[in-house]
């Protein structure tokens, strides 16, 4: 017998498994699920940019330009395309699980989750369109 | 056609060893056999000293509940011939404390099963007179796919939630409140939302989702958290906006 079992007949020794601080890399739907948290810090980052940009824009004209000639600098324009693809993966991955969080009834039938999901993705093309009409009328 | 497979078998006796070991065994192939019967077969005939837990053999009782090749699985309902060419890697439930082999410990889930009320409450019961509680098959239909749960604890082999955090509540306990809550005969929902939004409660799940992909039974904790979530904050809100109201 072992000598560090310390076995004693009728009292069950249990043993406990440790999860490892990488057992989000164990399989791909944990890593998928990581990924989908952390590609929030890209949601933040945009905030921070948009208040950056409001912030210069209150200030004078100088700081605006000034901002916007640092946003077109090919370290700030690889920055805001990696962040944008965070962001696109972050808003489609709640885009198809938005139907399991909510339910939406039509009298008692239960609406199909392919329609919820496509409530998302009008939602987020009329948004677009509306913000492009925006900014690109005059 | 293989006539063999090899079944690679975590033991632990703790009388014998601090930690668990792998051992393989060489087991008929045989196409309509699931990894129950592999089981069986080695108890029967090659280790008779192999403890696991197993009853009906057609996904009922939720007794036999393993790691197969990492995934959580009812082993009566998971076949040989989904896993060829092997070797076929069977481990106890992931997360729950190991009493012996493929044997973990319950009294964790049972007690927390427990805690969230999984019965009808009443505030108060109508006499035997007036007749049973009437439901509609619609209203039924509310609460239905959640009472499918067999209590096997796949869900919580597979929620990374609960191997972190050992506390929370866990998708089974929460998708049975809801089971109850849901149900047009029962009043404690208040009750039950108390108890489930407590710290250890729906608001620790981060809807990773692995629970309803476990699930043999086609239930859906992870999203019965989420509406529950919804809820939780609808009734917090209300209680914030109508301070003097009733919930």
């Amino acid at each position: 017998m072992n000598a560090s079992a310390q076995y004693t007949l009728y009292h069950p020794k249990w043993y406990r498994r440790h999860v490892s601080v990488w057992w989000w890399l164990k399989t791909w739907s944990y890593t998928k699920f990581v990924l989908r948290e952390l590609t929030s810090v890209s949601v933040a980052y945009f905030a921070v940019v948009a208040l950056w940009q409001v912030r210069s824009l209150a200030c004078c004209a100088e700081a605006y330009t000034r901002f916007l000639r640092l946003m077109e600098s090919p370290f700030f324009l690889a920055i805001n395309l990696i962040a944008l693809i965070f962001v696109l993966f972050h808003a489609l991955t709640w885009f198809h699980l938005a139907p399991r969080a909510m339910v939406f009834r039509l009298g008692s039938r239960r609406l199909p989750d392919k329609l919820v999901v496509g409530m998302n993705y009008i939602a987020w093309i009329v948004l677009s369109a509306l913000i492009a009409w925006i900014m690109l009328r005059g | 056609m293989q006539s063999t497979l090899m079944l690679t078998v975590m033991r632990y006796r703790p009388e014998q060893e601090a930690e668990p070991t792998f051992q393989t065994f060489e087991v008929p192939y045989r196409k309509d056999w699931v990894v129950l019967d592999a089981l069986n077969h080695i108890k029967d005939n090659l280790d008779g000293s192999l403890s696991y837990r197993w009853s009906c053999r057609m996904g009922v009782c939720g007794s036999c509940g393993m790691m197969v090749n990492g995934e959580p699985k009812l082993t009566c309902a998971a076949f040989l011939s989904e896993n060829l060419p092997g070797p076929i890697r069977v481990e106890p439930l992931r997360y729950f404390p190991i009493v012996r082999d493929l044997v973990v410990e319950l009294s964790d889930f049972l007690r927390k099963l427990k805690k969230v009320k999984p019965w009808i409450i009443r505030e108060e019961e109508k006499p035997l007179s007036e007749g049973e509680y009437s439901q509609t098959p619609e209203q039924m239909e509310l609460y239905k796919q959640f009472s499918m749960c067999i209590n096997c604890m796949l869900c919580y082999a597979a929620c990374p939630v609960y191997g972190l955090e050992p506390s929370f509540i866990g998708p089974a306990a929460i998708a049975l409140a809801q089971r109850y809550n849901k149900d047009n005969r029962d009043q404690g929902a208040e009750e039950r939302l108390e108890i489930c939004s407590e710290h250890d409660g729906i608001w620790q799940c981060t809807f990773v989702g692995e629970c309803t992909k476990a699930c043999p039974k086609g239930v859906d904790p992870a999203g019965a958290i989420q509406q529950y979530k919804l809820v939780g904050a609808m009734a917090w809100f209300k209680s914030w906006l109508l301070p003097w109201g009733e919930r």
